[in-house]
């Protein structure tokens, strides 16, 4: 039975697999110590005693829940502030330089102070996702709005479109592939953001247990959350990649 | 041969036999550093329906400023156009069609639903938009790329989707700024030929802007050649081609005499555009 796996993603699962079998080889042989890794066929296991054991599936939930939660509030939100920019050419022009070096802000150590204004609760890791993910989906709307080519605002005044038309069938069509990778960014910061939150701050969690985990030197739990936690993004950025692959292929431009 | 273009007309609101006329049209621009650009004018011209008008002139002219003057998407600073009899101001008037130098073909749709596009814009009925758009394919001649995206096409068949677009919505106005710009020598002069089976198919009056002196001679009833900058028009020429015609044209003695011609009157006015060095940069 054919797979319909294209030669590159046979090389990617062949290297994978390769790894996995040579780290596998590694701690079994006792080349690696226990104490700095454990085979992956342990991780594998211990993930899925987790999982059926249900002990922490309610910090599982609330780590992927506040995942979601900052994700789709950056889309939203950083969707209308890249569109709003964009139409304020001067006060986006103010802010240039902010956004530039938005990302050299350590935005963890606001953590305080969001617990000071929305109490010890999720809220201020929810916070922490979202800020680390609203500019990087707003700067990518900007830019795509920025490249849709003037001809095709041209293009939709003779066509006599209305302003709203414009917007919805020429300019965000046109600017989607940017639009997308915002989204795709965002996402990507999200996990971030939450987990890294979690792990250095707070007391509940994914983050935190892989943490915890740390600390006791309970390996086979740390490294099956991490696994977990590998498995979630991959798969999360494997059905982004295939929607992406899509929508170019029906542009052909894949 | 030649007949002279008016550039001082009175402006007035009135009807008038010609399809487009232009009354004193003159445009400027601000530039960025507070000046006034003068870009064009004033000009007056009347196009007879059915023609095809060709403009030449040289770079930084005002030759896209006036189709843009033209086609409503920009407002003459003084003076009037009009387009069948009324007013062109603030909007493209129905019935006009711009076919642009740049790929102007939605990249996110496949050549049927780009040349669709218009029709289904103006509430066509489905069984309409299928024939019109099946009618556009054949004229075009991309009836095997209906399900093609542009960027599976080349820059030539993409220039046609584009003007299939237009065709389909029937203008009784076709303005092309340059649309062969962008290709090489024997595919413009073969464009030239599907331009002019298509001119002589709708009936469309046609407005082309474009740089290069045989694509105007050949193409053209009258070609206007305007000045450098503020652009006006130095002289119309009439070339006296039957409408049936073709890029065999390119090889009589006629069409040489023409192209000459209007090299003559452009020689100058090219050498005055080259030493204006940049124009400032200008806010719409």
């Amino acid at each position: 039975m054919k797979l319909g796996i294209k030669p590159a993603g046979t090389i990617r699962l062949a290297a994978i697999v390769v790894c996995l079998a040579a780290l596998e080889v590694a701690c079994r042989a006792g080349w690696i110590s226990r104490l700095t890794l454990i085979p992956p066929s342990e991780m594998a296991s211990g993930l899925v005693a987790i999982v059926w054991g249900r002990a922490i599936e309610g910090e599982i939930a609330a780590t992927m829940g506040g995942i979601a939660l900052a994700a789709l509030g950056s889309i939203v939100v950083g969707f209308l502030l890249g569109v709003l920019l964009h139409a304020w050419p001067r006060i986006r022009t103010s802010l240039d330089p902010l956004l530039a070096t938005y990302y050299s802000i350590p935005i963890f150590v606001f953590y305080p102070m969001f617990i000071v204004f929305f109490g010890m609760n999720r809220i201020p890791i929810i916070i922490i996702g979202f800020l680390f993910a609203v500019v990087a989906m707003m700067t990518n709307v900007m830019n795509g709005l920025d490249r849709v080519p003037r001809v095709l605002i041209k293009s939709a005044q003779v066509l006599r479109m209305r302003r709203v038309a414009t917007t919805f069938r020429i300019i965000l069509p046109s600017a989607a592939p940017y639009i997308f990778t915002g989204a795709k960014l965002a996402i990507a910061y999200s996990f971030v953001g939450v987990l890294g939150a979690e792990f250095i701050l707070a007391n509940t969690g994914l983050g935190y247990q892989i943490a915890f985990a740390f600390n006791d030197f309970d390996n086979v739990k740390m490294y099956s959350l991490i696994l977990l936690v590998v498995l979630v993004i991959s798969a999360v950025n494997g059905l982004l990649f295939a929607w992406e692959r899509a929508l170019l292929q029906r542009r052909g431009q894949w | 041969m030649a007949t002279k273009g008016s550039n001082e007309h009175p402006v007035m609101e009135v009807r008038t036999e010609a399809q487009v006329a232009l009354r004193n049209v003159t445009r400027y621009f601000d530039a960025v550093d507070g000046r006034r650009l003068h870009a064009l004018g004033p000009l007056s011209l009347e196009l007879r329906k059915g023609e095809f008008f060709s403009v030449v002139g040289p770079s930084g002219c005002g030759k896209s400023t006036l189709l843009e003057v033209v086609a409503g998407l920009s407002r003459a600073t003084e003076g009037a156009v009009l387009f069948e009899g009324k007013r062109v101001a603030g909007e493209v008037p129905e019935g006009i069609g711009v076919v642009f130098q740049e790929d102007a073909s939605f990249p996110w749709l496949s050549v049927r639903d780009n040349i669709a596009f218009g029709l289904r814009e103006r509430g066509a009925a489905a069984r309409e938009i299928a024939r019109r758009v099946d009618d556009a394919l054949a004229l075009v001649g991309l009836r095997d790329f209906a399900g093609a995206y542009p960027a599976q096409l080349s820059g030539g068949m993409r220039q046609r989707v584009c003007i299939a677009r237009t065709l389909v919505l029937e203008p009784r106005l076709i303005l092309l700024d340059e649309p062969f710009g962008a290709l090489d020598q024997q595919t413009r002069l073969l464009m030239g030929d599907e331009v002019l089976a298509l001119w002589r198919a709708t009936g469309a009056t046609v407005l082309l802007i474009t740089h290069s002196l045989d694509e105007a001679t050949l193409l053209s009833d009258r070609v206007g050649v305007m000045s450098a900058r503020p652009g006006r028009f130095l002289d119309i020429i009439e070339t006296g081609w039957p409408r049936e015609r073709d890029s065999r044209l390119a090889s009589e003695a006629a069409f040489g005499a023409i192209t000459s011609q209007l090299w003559r009157l452009l020689r100058e006015e090219s050498k005055k555009s080259m030493g204006a060095g940049a124009p400032a940069r200008v806010t719409a």
